[in-house]
């Protein structure tokens, strides 16, 4: 149990700069991810925290330790690796003690650990096989159970459902959070993977091309993206992205894209007071629209976003609708209720929109 | 489903017929040699079918029983030349795989200067038959005193035994993953400890190959323990053996009971490294 703090790390191979100057702060005990696309450094990071690799510049800090230096069992922490990496000679319980008896623990003790980690992890009967006698979700069961038993300060993940099929990795993701609210140890969990970002993390920590783009609990992330990189990585489908121009009538302010007679239009009321600096009139902007935050518009009333439906994808509970405004593909979600059919003209509400710098990319707000 | 079962009886006589054949073929030069060996009648007439004639265990007896009188004192010849070959073969898998495995390692997982050139180092040696090293292997040897000796002759066999081991036991490190001895470094080890307890125990199967090949390569050899061996209490069993084939005449018995003697310490350890082999050639299979 520690508080993890990383200053400015830099991370280098030749010359290919990895990480430019990540700072992150993991308090005591919480489940942190960080998130990224592949190449965006997020596993480089993890290796530096575990000693895996040394940093070319920067600190780290577990408590009042700084460990940047230190050779990896020196620093108290167990990683689960992507491939599991259970040692292939050895028995399950072997794999699980390891740690321990390198650590010269007492016979004892060691079986009496690995019995209650097995027992929490129901690998009971697994303990006289070898690796290469178990189902790949028993694999991955193993590699966290020679993590837990060695009780470490500081736990660290490295993709480890990524080689888990589908329902496989839905079971494991509640069991690793389960065991980490047990367990209480900080723990900072690697995945490239969104909804095991959004559904494990205290905090998240978006990286992209080696630095960290926004960080925060899921929810603020996931509701108020910092910059346009995070806010379309995160949610499924993708968030819809609109080249746009701001236009004043009267007391109101339009995001306006497409025009009336095409196949598509936006002309979307901005919420002015969202919006931390005022629009002038004729500016542009990037509209983000998530394919969930739209209705359909009542009869009467003028819709913000009117669209041509190309492709209707029936999901069961909803649907998804594929459609163009201009160049610019167009996702959204709505109930099945609403039927919508190819061909069909849709007139919706737009329910939240997020307004970003068409240069920057940053999040006006 | 009648056809079906005939077909699969069809493909399944075919299928042994053609491996009946192969091992015919493979074991039908090596039964003559047991036909000879146990003959009584000297140089027997060929036969299709390869069979003792008048069967006898003296060819055996002969070259088993040899023995050699050194002042005064009766030694058994045909022992110490079994000891010898032994001694140098076992040193040479030991030598050979004790250099070859640091060496391996570190060409499998570290970056240094000079890698790329001393792999080539070492591959070059590969290309030269070991004949063509002969002479200087002579000079240097009588240079150091060391002709005549076990030591000597394993000192030669390791320049050879040695490049062909790194080879093959860099590959088989090339397919142990990284990670495992990252996750041994996290667990605790140091590296050497992650070294000792998780990749050697790994490559175990690699290593047991390398090591039996070294050791036939150093037992079956001929042309330098000839070259470098003087003395009939030093020699070697293919050298014991070929003396049996002289310029003007051959004990073609004799040489035959040789070679069934000298092929059994052979056999034997193949029988015992047999699991190993197969290890060995699926080893890359080796996965967390």
């Amino acid at each position: 149990m520690v508080e993890v703090r990383v200053d400015a790390i830099e991370k280098r191979f030749g010359s290919t700069q990895v990480l430019r100057g990540v700072d992150i702060h993991v308090p005591d005990g919480a489940f942190a991810v960080l998130v990224g696309p592949s190449g965006c450094g997020k596993s480089t990071l993890l290796r530096l925290l575990a000693g895996l690799e040394e940093a070319t510049a920067g600190a780290i800090r577990f408590g009042a330790r700084d460990v940047t230096r230190l050779e990896p069992r020196a620093r108290d922490v167990a990683m689960v690796f992507q491939s599991y990496a259970l040692y292939p000679h050895l028995t399950v319980r072997q794999n699980l003690g390891f740690g321990l008896k390198i650590r010269r623990t007492d016979p004892a003790t060691i079986r009496a650990r690995v019995d209650e980690v097995a027992a929490m992890l129901g690998l009971e009967a697994l303990l006289d096989r070898y690796p290469r006698a178990l189902s790949g979700g028993q694999r991955q069961r193993v590699a966290m159970g020679r993590a837990i038993v060695r009780r470490p300060a500081l736990f660290l993940f490295d993709e480890p459902l990524s080689n888990l099929d589908a329902k496989l990795r839905a079971q494991v993701r509640v069991e690793i959070r389960r065991q980490h609210d047990e367990l209480k140890a900080t723990s900072i969990y690697v995945t490239h993977d969104q909804v095991e970002a959004m559904t494990l993390a205290d905090v998240m920590f978006v990286l992209n091309g080696g630095r960290v783009e926004q960080h925060g609990s899921p929810a603020e992330v996931y509701g108020r993206p910092a910059t346009r990189f995070v806010a379309g990585f995160l949610g499924s489908p993708a968030m819809n992205f609109l080249d746009a121009t701001i236009e004043r009538a009267g007391a109101r302010v339009y995001a306006v894209a497409g025009d009336p007679g095409g196949d598509g239009r936006l002309r979307a009321v901005v919420p002015e007071g969202q919006f931390g600096r005022s629009l002038h009139d004729g500016e542009r902007v990037v509209v983000g629209v998530r394919p969930h935050d739209v209705a359909l518009a009542p009869e009467e009333a003028e819709p913000e976003l009117e669209l041509t439906t190309g492709l209707v994808e029936l999901l069961g509970p909803e649907l998804q609708a594929h459609a163009r405004l201009g160049d610019t593909p167009i996702t959204v979600c709505l109930p099945t209720e609403s039927r919508a059919r190819r061909g069909e003209r849709l007139r919706l509400r737009v329910e939240q929109l997020h307004l970003f710098d068409p240069d920057s990319g940053a999040s006006l707000r | 489903m009648a056809l079906q079962q005939r077909t699969r009886l069809l493909e399944s006589f075919a299928a042994h017929a053609v491996l009946i054949v192969a091992v015919a073929f493979a074991l039908y030069p090596v039964l003559w040699v047991v036909a000879l060996a146990f003959s009584g009648v000297s140089e027997p007439a060929p036969r299709v079918i390869p069979v003792p004639i008048e069967p006898t265990l003296e060819h055996l007896r002969e070259v088993v029983g040899s023995t050699q009188v050194v002042g005064g004192e009766t030694r058994w010849l045909f022992g110490l030349q079994l000891a010898n070959s032994l001694i140098v073969s076992l040193a040479t898998a030991l030598v050979g795989v004790g250099i070859a495995i640091p060496t391996a390692y570190a060409l499998a997982r570290f970056d240094f200067v000079g890698k790329r050139g001393g792999v080539k180092l070492l591959l070059a040696t590969q290309m030269f038959p070991a004949v063509a090293s002969a002479i200087p292997l002579y000079i240097l040897l009588d240079w150091l005193s060391l002709l005549n000796s076990r030591t000597g002759l394993v000192l030669c066999y390791a320049t050879t035994a040695v490049p062909f081991a790194i080879f093959q036991l860099r590959g088989a490190f090339e397919t142990i993953p990284e990670d495992l001895e990252e996750a041994a470094m996290v667990d605790g080890a140091t590296r050497f400890q992650a070294f000792i307890r998780v990749v050697l125990p790994a490559a175990r199967p690699a290593i047991a190959v390398t090591a039996l090949f070294a050791f036939m390569s150093a037992y079956n050899e001929f042309i330098l323990a000839a070259t470098l061996l003087g003395r009939e209490e030093m020699y070697t069993l293919p050298v014991v053996l070929q003396r049996f084939i002289g310029e003007y005449d051959a004990q073609w018995e004799a040489f035959a009971a040789g070679a069934l003697v000298v092929s059994l310490p052979v056999m034997a350890l193949f029988y015992v490294a047999q699991r190993h082999l197969v290890a060995g050639l699926t080893a890359g299979s080796v996965k967390g």
